[in-house]
């Protein structure tokens, strides 16, 4: 603890992160991704805060927070449960209401997406002044664990059509490992309509229409360690849905 | 324009290219190689952009990455953080 207070770099603190971090059913991977980002904020220096947007999981996974709260501080740790599951997309428009930063950080909490990126994506928007910084998969040193070939070919194949008919200047379009500009975020939830694994879809190709600006930085995705998939479904029906829909509206 | 008006801009227009050489509706007077070369165009267009992606996707799937150490790094973090915060105090 002490030495890793003495080797944050102080830096000028002008600018704020936001992290949401939307849970349901995450009792295991919460306290996980709360010391992962911890750890990372604390190395790189900036200044943050986590909103913990529970949707009253019945696996206690408040109250694991409420802990993570007292160990870790009120200013760092905020918690803006709602009583029932209403879904993700309404979770992170409920998170933005009581985010203090200038920038917004969305993640999963399922250790799917590593905070170990976070800086990179700091520094990406810094460098470029972008109004979105979207973590992707299929760039670069990007790349999945825990797939197997079926599951890369249906991701490949679902990017590709994708790419082709909505040419969205980005690569990885359902991906929800992302930084904003918090007025861009504002400005983009209140223009997204679909639901679920959709939204993070349309919110970069809406992004891209809007005519903000979008960097990217490749990133490891390993599949959830601990807990349940809560969309799994039919996903690929609804993204061929959604899909179809943002071609025809966009 | 929505991406769909897009498409369909971009396919009429190539559709009427195409119309145009094969039937010579402008009554060009073009060669008949030009018509003999021109009429089969959708069917090669087709094969070959099935051919791209096929082969874009398959490359793309054959190089998708797997992050070995991304999930060891995660793996041994995992126990760093349990132990850490066991000592802080947290009761799973
Ligand atoms: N607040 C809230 N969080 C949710 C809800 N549904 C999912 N989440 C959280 O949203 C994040 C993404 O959900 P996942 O179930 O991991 O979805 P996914 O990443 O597509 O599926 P996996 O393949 O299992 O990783 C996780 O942190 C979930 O806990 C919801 O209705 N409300
Ligand atoms: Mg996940």
């Amino acid at each position: 603890m002490a030495s890793r207070r003495g080797n944050a770099k102080t830096r000028e603190q002008s600018d704020k992160y936001s992290v949401l971090l939307p849970t349901y059913n995450e009792r295991e991977n919460l306290p996980l991704i709360v010391w992962l980002l911890v750890k990372y904020f604390g190395e790189s220096g900036f200044n943050y805060e986590i909103i913990v947007i529970d949707d009253g999981s019945p696996d206690g996974t408040l109250q694991i927070a409420e802990q993570l709260q007292k160990i870790y501080g009120a200013d760092k740790i905020l918690l803006r449960p709602r009583a029932q599951k209403l879904g993700l997309g309404t979770a992170y428009i409920h998170g933005i209401k009581h985010a203090s930063g200038n920038f917004v950080i969305i993640m999963d909490a399922d250790l799917s997406h590593h905070p170990k990126f976070i800086p990179q994506f700091i520094e990406k928007q810094k460098e470029g002044g972008f109004d979105l910084v979207s973590g992707t998969r299929y760039r670069g040193d990007g790349g999945v664990y825990g797939w197997d070939l079926r599951r890369k070919l249906i991701s490949r194949g679902a990017n590709f059509i994708s790419q082709v008919l909505l040419r969205p200047g980005a690569s990885d379009l359902t991906g929800s490992f992302r930084l904003y500009k918090k007025e861009v975020l504002e400005k983009l939830v209140e223009q997204c309509v679909s639901k679920g694994y959709v939204f993070q879809m349309e919110m970069i190709v809406r992004a891209r229409q809007l005519g903000y600006t979008v960097g990217e930085v490749p990133i490891s995705f390993v599949d959830r360690v601990y807990g349940e998939s809560k969309l799994g479904g039919n996903e690929i029906v609804s993204f061929l849905k959604g899909l179809l829909t943002l071609f025809a509206t966009t | 324009m929505t991406k769909l008006l897009e498409w369909l801009l971009g396919c009429s227009l190539i559709g009427m290219a195409w119309g145009l050489v094969t039937f010579d509706l402008l009554d060009l007077q073009l060669p008949a190689q030009y018509r003999e070369l021109a009429w089969p165009m959708p069917v090669y267009l087709l094969v070959a952009f099935g051919c791209y992606s096929l082969a874009t996707v398959g490359y793309r799937v054959a190089t998708f990455n797997d992050c070995e150490d991304a999930a060891k790094e995660l793996q041994a973090q995992i126990k760093e953080a349990k132990a850490e915060l066991k000592k802080k105090g947290l009761k799973m």
